[in-house]
């Protein structure tokens, strides 16, 4: 069949159809990849995304680091989605408080949950609510600009910090923490973070683990970026990687290339620590392996930390299944700031949704929630808070692919209209919520654009919701 | 009530072979020369393109309605434009810098022909090569069409 007479027979048999409406809950990447993969397979498809904050893109804008710009790049293909006619944002929109999922359930279609990871795992140590003692999640979200960060106010004062955890989170923390200043200045990190960070005190960081490299959960570009970080030295055993390099031989390429660059980097940096003076390089950071944070040991006040006690371990099984085992030995680290880098963690957001305490995910089948009709869910919520962009473009895709099906299948009813924003909107007033929509959200935009503009940066954040609001007049 | 629109729509398409010829060779630049290739989306629909000598891989992509992503656009920070290189064809590619290496390590179903085309530019010993979305995410047909048994 020639293509415009296709073009044509599509359009009428859809204008047929009723026109499905579906709500995104969450406006990080997982929330706008499904509502893109939506838009662009159902002709007649209206997605609402919604977002507690009043500004959207969750982690891409709360998470990457701020010296990574290129990964925001994303941003962009996110605005085309939002700014297209059959997608609506409605930012300050709290759901599970302000609208309950029941109620977004009887006005739409399907509802897609994808509002991420906002908590993190604890350690459950004694001395964990130190002063001095942070998770790595208020950590990144205090240099990001995330407003219930804010005021979180670390102290800098020591020279040694220990962050806990050898994922990238952990290596981000690091180069923020070690970065030259004058790298930072041009970036977007929050004017307040800078400042703080030219007063630091902090000259060694280390990032211990419980496992071994064989473990590690960075990526070698994170890695190799903190190796060549100008202005540090990295600090590793080569006792830690004895037999290692015969270890990975077959191992799957990316596990081999950031082994080997581990390994290559602790004999490199031995046998140059032999020939020249460490008073040349100003600022270090290691890793240590095998050490399992047992307490976080307080100062003679008993009001900051001044150390943790680790138990070294020793590993039982190979490979990712690896189980650190405790030795018995016990060693002190001293330090003054401990940043805990050991997971994020979602919550459950409303009573009507399942939600699976131990792994801290929604149960589900394929992003179909489990027992739930016409309630999906993508993104960190459905397989847990690990991945890149792509894993979670991937993960997004396949959900909206299980919202397609159904609606092709009749498994989700279209023949009944749903008001959409149209009843949520009513309920949201009664209540008095003012939602944001995007151009509103660019208004925002444009004020840190502009306000960065003087000082270098590509923005300067507004960190206080209320400050966001009265800019555009709520 | 299942669409009996939908179901009529399916049986109309089901045999229709999706050929698009398309790419940036449509212009007369005759001190380029052409070089013609071919996507195959994760659905398995190939799509030929004609570019010519110097064209950036991803960029001929998008321009053909080819499906592939790019998150980072072209800037070496994600792996979304991840493509499987014909084999006769990847020797000629200049081999990825060290960049490239790591973020294909970091790319779902890494294979010896994987490259991330955001980093490819069209050369003559190119002609006839075949990029190959990875099949990741289940299919999903542009007409409509889902096939059972996923």
């Amino acid at each position: 069949m020639a293509a415009p007479a296709r073009v044509g027979l599509r359009r009428w048999l859809s204008s047929r159809a009723p026109a499905p409406r579906i709500c995104v809950v969450g406006s990080g990447p997982a929330g706008f990849y499904t509502a893109q993969h939506i838009l662009k397979h159902h002709d007649l498809a209206q997605v609402d995304i919604y977002e507690k904050l009043p500004v959207p893109f969750g982690l891409v804008r709360f998470g990457v680091a701020p010296d990574h710009p290129e990964v925001k790049n994303v941003i962009n293909t996110f605005t085309h989605t939002a700014r297209s006619d059959r997608c609506a944002y409605y930012g300050n929109v709290t759901v599970g408080r302000d609208v309950t999922v029941g109620e977004l359930q009887q006005a739409y279609h399907a509802v897609v949950l994808s509002y991420g990871a906002e908590d993190n795992r604890v350690l459950g140590i004694p001395g964990e609510n130190l002063s001095g003692v942070y998770s790595a999640r208020a950590f990144v979200g205090w240099y990001n600009g995330l407003p219930e960060n804010r005021d979180l106010k670390p102290d800098l004062s020591c020279e040694t910090a220990l962050i806990l955890g050898h994922g990238n989170v952990a290596l981000d923390i690091a180069r923020i923490l070690l970065s030259p200043l004058d790298f930072l200045r041009k970036t977007d990190i929050t004017d307040c973070s800078l400042a703080a960070l030219a007063c630091s005190k902090v000259k060694r960081v280390w990032l211990a683990g419980r496992r071994g490299p064989l473990q590690v959960a960075f990526t070698i570009k994170e890695l190799r970026e903190m190796i060549n970080l100008p202005g540090t030295q990295p600090v590793l055993n080569p006792a830690d990687f004895t037999g290692l390099e015969n270890a990975v031989k077959d191992a799957p390429r990316p596990r081999k290339r950031l082994t080997e660059l581990m390994i290559k980097t602790a004999l490199e940096k031995h046998r140059e620590k032999a020939v020249m003076a460490q008073a040349a390089v100003p600022r270090q950071w290691g890793l240590k392996f095998q050490r399992s944070p047992q307490e976080v040991l307080p100062t003679a006040d008993g009001m900051r930390v001044r150390g943790v006690r680790m138990a070294l371990t020793r590993l039982e099984g190979s490979g990712d299944s690896a189980k650190a085992v405790p030795t018995g030995d016990m060693e002190e680290l001293e330090c003054g700031l401990v940043l805990s880098s050991i997971g994020y963690r979602s919550l459950p957001l409303d009573p009507a949704v399942p939600f699976d305490t131990q792994h801290s995910i929604i149960p589900n089948n394929l992003g179909r929630v489990m027992g739930v009709p016409g309630l999906y869910c993508s993104g960190w919520v459905k397989r847990g808070p690990v991945g890149v962009i792509i894993t979670t473009m991937n993960d997004s895709f396949d959900t909206a692919q299980s919202v397609l099906e159904d609606l092709q299948e009749g498994v989700l009813d279209v023949s009944v209209s749903k008001e959409g924003f149209g009843a949520v909107g009513s309920i949201l007033r009664s209540r008095g919520i003012r939602p944001v929509s995007f151009s509103e959200w660019e208004k925002i935009d444009a004020a840190e654009v502009a306000r960065g503009k003087a000082a270098g940066k590509p923005r300067e954040k507004i960190v206080d919701p209320q400050e966001m609001l009265q800019l555009i007049g709520h | 009530m299942a669409a009996p629109t939908g179901a009529l729509w399916r049986r109309l398409l089901r045999s229709a072979a999706v050929r698009r010829l398309c790419g940036t060779a449509a212009a007369e630049e005759p001190e380029r020369a052409v070089v013609n290739v071919v996507f195959v989306d994760s659905a398995g629909r190939r799509v030929e393109a004609r570019g010519r000598v110097g064209d950036n891989v991803l960029q001929l992509a998008r321009e053909c309605g080819v499906p592939i992503e790019g998150a980072c656009e072209a800037s070496l920070a994600c792996s979304t434009c991840h493509v499987y290189v014909s084999a006769p064809h990847l020797e000629h590619l200049p081999p990825p810098c060290e960049r490239e290496e790591d973020l294909l390590d970091t790319a779902p179903q890494l294979r010896v022909e994987s490259r991330l085309c955001c980093q490819l530019t069209l050369l003559p010993p190119l002609e006839g090569a075949v990029f190959t979305l990875p099949r990741v995410t289940r299919n999903f047909y542009v007409d409509g069409h889902v096939p059972k048994g996923h």
